[in-house]
């Protein structure tokens, strides 16, 4: 993996208020993203908007596409003409996009994608806020395979996880979703965007050897294959089917038993690298209330009456959603009495916590079924529940 | 910590009122300030209200639950916010534009024709600029300085003598409003009071 300093264009230095939604372009700009295709959907449009505005000051390409399958498509083609690049979107965009996402995982390409989330199903709620698409993320395209998912709690994250999230891309050659809310995205604070200099990133691992001899999916020691540019002179095949070290399609098993497994293990066996998690008084806690994005920030109300009333609360926050926090949800359930998890959805991630936990502390769910945030009083009632 | 609501109709500028409130608190004056507003299919003319929540340290809770600070330009966003607002709270009304209640007991009203004033300076757009420098007098919550330092980028560049302009009108009109009356302070909550409003949506 190897870092760079940032292109200084890109990057908008000093203290702004701006809400979520700019801060994300903004992040993606910092970050060197120089291609951004994507079609405009509420609650995300803000972000599309300041890239189109701000990326041909940078030397980039803003195309508003035919829809969100073209999105994708157009993006792939891009990482392949050397760009880095994102898109942003909300759930019925999410789901169109699911298909070539699938592609994107099996092409191993760094592409960044922010949902800024709102209530569904379908087109359900196009201005208010959810957390429904969590496990859409992770499950939304066929096959298996694995992808990175990050949850900014403020418009400062959403600039710095933006940056984060390509980074990561570039180090496992994977498609990485900033998974945001409405709440997050339409909020207004203060986002310090530092100098360039500051802003280190990960370089794409660039090919350096002989013309003739590239394979697109040898794997590297560190078990990443390198890249190029189309149009460099290399001559490369790649497709959605199952390939080998050439890109050529090999449909059979024992090619599926090597491809299918590097797709999943060059996430899972670095996830102690990619996992970023916020924990607050975990030590010596009775209940851990886990939660991300915006319902992080009204769990606090929750956690303060709480500890209050004299329950030791700790509060976990998964800056990193997939992969999931495994090994820490397993090594709190030994020790605590319940876990509480409050999320904009009728149960996804508290699918996770139960399953980590394995029946050693039971995991309460404080479900919301999207439009609005938690009344903070209802994740009280349920930490008081969990502490009985 | 204090928290504050924005209200009138789509089309004032009560968003605008919110950020570059927020924004000269955060960039200009120190502290940390959360802007959030009501989002939906509104259309121009119908309700609408952006919130600041304002503290010396990182705003955790991002919505604000009981407004100490009220200020309505359109009677329907009134009628609608003001029975949230602290029992002791500042309310401030566009006074042409709001036919208040008889005010609660310890609610200290603070009332200018922001509108009629932008009229006078030529354009009615920029009422809420007027409203926000007369806010700006009488809540003392914000500095006059770190307000014009926030208007650049958030007021089209051509009008930003004219938003100036109007900022001062409403300021000045703010001091000889607090000449006659008490200076306003924000006060802070009780407890019981805070407990009793939560379950409040």
């Amino acid at each position: 993996m190897k870092k760079v300093k940032v292109d200084p264009k890109g990057v908008l230095t000093g203290s702004h208020y701006i809400d979520g939604d700019y801060a994300i372009a903004e992040g993606g700009l910092a970050a060197g993203c120089r291609f951004f295709a994507g079609y405009p959907i509420t609650p995300s449009t803000e972000t599309a908007e300041r890239f189109s505005e701000r990326i041909p000051h940078v030397g980039g390409v803003f195309i508003q596409m035919e829809d969100e399958l073209g999105s994708i498509a157009a993006m792939i083609g891009a990482v392949w003409g050397g760009k880095k690049t994102m898109t942003v979107t909300s759930g019925p965009g999410f789901s169109l996009m699911m298909e070539n996402i699938g592609l994107a995982c099996m092409m191993e390409i760094p592409l960044v994608i922010a949902n800024v989330q709102r209530g569904g199903p379908s087109t359900g709620l196009p201005t208010l806020t959810g957390q429904q698409d969590m496990m859409q993320a992770k499950w939304g395209s066929h096959g298996d395979y694995e992808i990175i998912a990050l949850s900014p709690d403020s418009p400062q994250e959403c600039f710095d996880l933006t940056i984060e999230a390509f980074n990561l891309s570039e180090t496992y050659r994977v498609p990485v979703f900033v998974m945001t809310d409405e709440c997050v995205g339409h909020m207004h604070e203060k986002v310090v965007i530092p100098p360039a200099e500051e802003i280190e990133v990960v370089e794409r691992k660039w090919y350096e050897g002989p013309k003739d001899k590239y394979l697109p999916y040898k794997l590297d020691k560190d078990g990443i294959p390198f890249m190029v540019k189309a149009g460099d002179g290399y001559r490369f095949h790649t497709t959605g089917l199952t390939r080998d070290e050439r890109g050529y399609p090999v449909i059979n098993a024992e090619c599926q038993s090597v491809v299918v497994p590097h797709l999943v293990d060059k996430i899972i066996n670095n996830a102690d690298k990619i996992i970023m998690l916020e924990e607050d008084e975990i030590d010596g806690a009775e209940i851990v209330v886990i939660s991300y994005g915006i319902t992080s920030r009204v769990a606090i109300r929750a956690v303060q009456q709480a500890r209050k009333a004299g329950i030791k609360v700790g509060t976990l926050r998964l800056k990193t959603v997939w992969p999931f926090p495994e090994k820490r949800i397993k090594q709190l359930a030994r020790k605590i009495k319940a876990f509480v998890v409050p999320e904009i959805n009728y149960g996804q991630i508290v699918l996770e916590v139960e399953r980590c936990a394995a029946g050693k502390a039971p995991a309460f769910h404080v479900p919301h079924c999207g439009g609005w945030v938690h009344d903070p009083n209802d994740i009280l009632k349920v930490i008081k529940e969990a502490a009985k | 910590m204090a928290e504050i609501r924005f209200s009138g109709f789509g089309g004032q500028g009560i968003i605008r009122c919110g950020l570059i409130t927020g924004k000269a608190l955060s960039l200009y004056d120190n502290k940390h300030a959360t802007m959030t507003q009501s989002f939906g299919p509104e259309a121009r003319g119908s309700a609408c209200s952006s919130q600041l929540v304002v503290s010396k340290d990182r705003v955790l809770y991002p919505y604000i639950t009981i407004p100490e600070i009220l200020v309505s330009m359109s009677q329907e966003a009134y009628d609608k916010y003001e029975p949230d607002l602290l029992e002791n709270g500042i309310l401030i009304i566009d006074t042409d534009l709001v036919k208040p209640k008889p005010v609660r007991e310890k609610i200290q009203m603070f009332a200018i024709p922001s509108t009629r004033f932008a009229e006078e300076l030529g354009n009615r757009i920029i009422a809420n600029l007027v409203m926000l420098g007369f806010f700006t007098a009488v809540t003392k919550i914000v500095s006059p300085e770190a307000m014009k330092k926030a208007l650049p980028g958030m007021v089209p560049g051509r009008f930003l003598d004219l938003n100036i302009k109007a900022f001062d009108r409403g300021y000045d009109y703010g001091g000889e409003v607090l000449k006659t009356a008490k200076p306003a302070k924000t006060k802070k909550k009780t407890a019981a009071k805070k407990k009793t409003t939560k379950s409040k949506k």
